[in-house]
């Protein structure tokens, strides 16, 4: 076991756990969205789950450190929630507000971290543009709303995870990136009619079932 | 142009595309069945073919055992790569500094408008394809279009359907002339069988 203090509340974590599973299950509340439990390489691109650390220089993302004894953990300095307001505001600068439409509506994790941050959904002082797409509607039984996606590529992992290869990706790079189904969309040859588990996973709804649209 | 040259094209192309397939299973009994010859591949099918299809997209995934939508995340990060194919006149639009500073994105935007597609697309009769590309080395004639080989400085939005048409008439010119080579040979072949 090792003895931790977060946001002065004295721990006794097992050693070697990831220190924001750690804080979760302390009910100590770090926003996240790219974090997986399950997920041996961590993500880390949602840029949201800073804490400061005693001894280290600068805020770090407790999504990819582990449990250390003795450790000293602040969840809610200055530094660290303007590094979470940034980023959560230049996420949602290309995000579709428009949540009276949205199946995420009230179980949206945007929503939860909105309210966490104390910022509103729209981002202020930041241009808001909406990414110029294509985006392929032909998948037999899946639905992608580019404009919700947040690219925490959690789908990616549950699928290739769930099928032995992943049956959608990330293409395109840059501001251009979003997820794509290519391959053969013959529905007899996908799993996903039974299997669904992208859209289980995913935080802001921007892949539903087809039925479900 | 009459219905018979235009099956006559669409045929021409299905059999170009059996042809490019065939070939490409061939090259690929050169290439492991391992990950790190993914790009090797992409690259040579993009060498020699301009363009790589969706359909040899997959013809890759099953080589390597890999997903196709595995296939083209990578493809698709990489600007070297293209998944249209090129059409017979490309429009390479100069992104340049000094063609940006002169306007080349209203250039680009008229060609997009004007052909109706978007950059990196190739319009269906694959006569037309835009691209945006970097300094072509003439910054003095800014803003600069290349098609096909031919440069054009000075460019302007009122210029871009001029060149546009130039090549339409070109190529009705071409196909009246076809024509009426194969009536001169149909009325030579029946004055032949008349004697
Ligand atoms: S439904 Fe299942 S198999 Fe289909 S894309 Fe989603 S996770 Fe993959
Ligand atoms: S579709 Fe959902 S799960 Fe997949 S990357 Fe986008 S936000 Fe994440
Ligand atoms: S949860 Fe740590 S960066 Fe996304
Ligand atoms: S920037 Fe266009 S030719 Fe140099």
């Amino acid at each position: 076991m090792s003895k931790i203090i977060v946001d002065e509340q004295y721990l006794e974590i097992i050693e070697g756990t990831n220190l924001l599973q750690a804080c979760l299950e302390n009910n100590i509340y770090i926003p996240n969205l790219c974090y997986l439990k399950e997920r041996k390489e961590k993500n880390a691109s949602c840029r949201l789950c800073f804490v400061e650390i005693e001894g280290m220089p600068k805020p770090v993302t407790s999504c990819t450190l582990d449990v250390e004894d003795g450790m000293v953990v602040r969840t809610d300095t200055p530094a660290v929630r303007r590094l979470q307001r940034t980023a959560f505001q230049l996420l949602m600068s290309v995000h579709e507000v428009d949540c009276a439409h949205c199946p995420a509506n009230k179980k949206c994790e945007l929503q939860k971290i909105a309210r966490f941050l104390k910022l509103g959904l729209k981002p202020k002082g930041l241009d808001h543009s909406l990414r110029e797409l294509e985006t392929d509607h032909d998948h037999p039984f899946l639905e992608y709303f580019p404009h919700r996606c947040v690219l925490c590529g959690k789908c990616i992992y549950v699928c290739k995870k769930r099928n032995g290869r992943p049956y959608l990706t990330f293409a395109g790079r840059g501001l251009d990136t979003q997820i794509s189904f290519f391959g053969d969309k013959d529905p007899l040859k996908l799993p996903c009619a039974e299997c669904l588990a992208c859209t289980l996973i995913c935080p802001v709804a921007a892949i539903i079932a087809k039925t479900d649209t | 142009m009459s219905k018979k040259t235009h099956l006559d094209e669409s045929s021409n192309l299905f059999a170009q595309e059996e042809a490019m397939l065939n070939d490409i299973r061939c090259r690929l009994k050169d290439y492991s069945a391992e990950r790190r010859d993914l790009i090797p591949i992409l690259q040579m099918i993009q060498e020699k073919y301009a363009y790589i299809a969706p359909i040899t997209i997959q013809m890759v995934s099953d080589h390597l055992n890999i997903g196709a939508c595995e296939v083209y995340s990578v493809a698709s990060f990489y600007n070297q790569f293209k998944f249209n194919p090129p059409g017979k006149h490309p429009v390479k639009v100069c992104m340049g500094t000094a063609c940006h500073v002169k306007g080349g994105d209203i250039i680009l935007e008229n060609f997009e408008r004007k052909l109706e597609i978007k950059e990196g697309k190739t319009t269906p009769d694959r006569e037309f394809s835009i691209e945006r590309v970097a300094c072509v080395g003439c910054c003095a004639l800014a803003p600069v279009v290349v098609i096909g080989e031919t440069v054009h400085g000075n460019m302007a939005p009122s210029k871009v359907e001029g060149l546009i048409l130039g090549f339409q008439i070109e190529k009705e010119k071409q196909a009246r002339l076809k024509e009426k080579q194969a009536r001169l040979k149909e009325k030579r072949d029946a004055d032949e069988n008349g004697n």
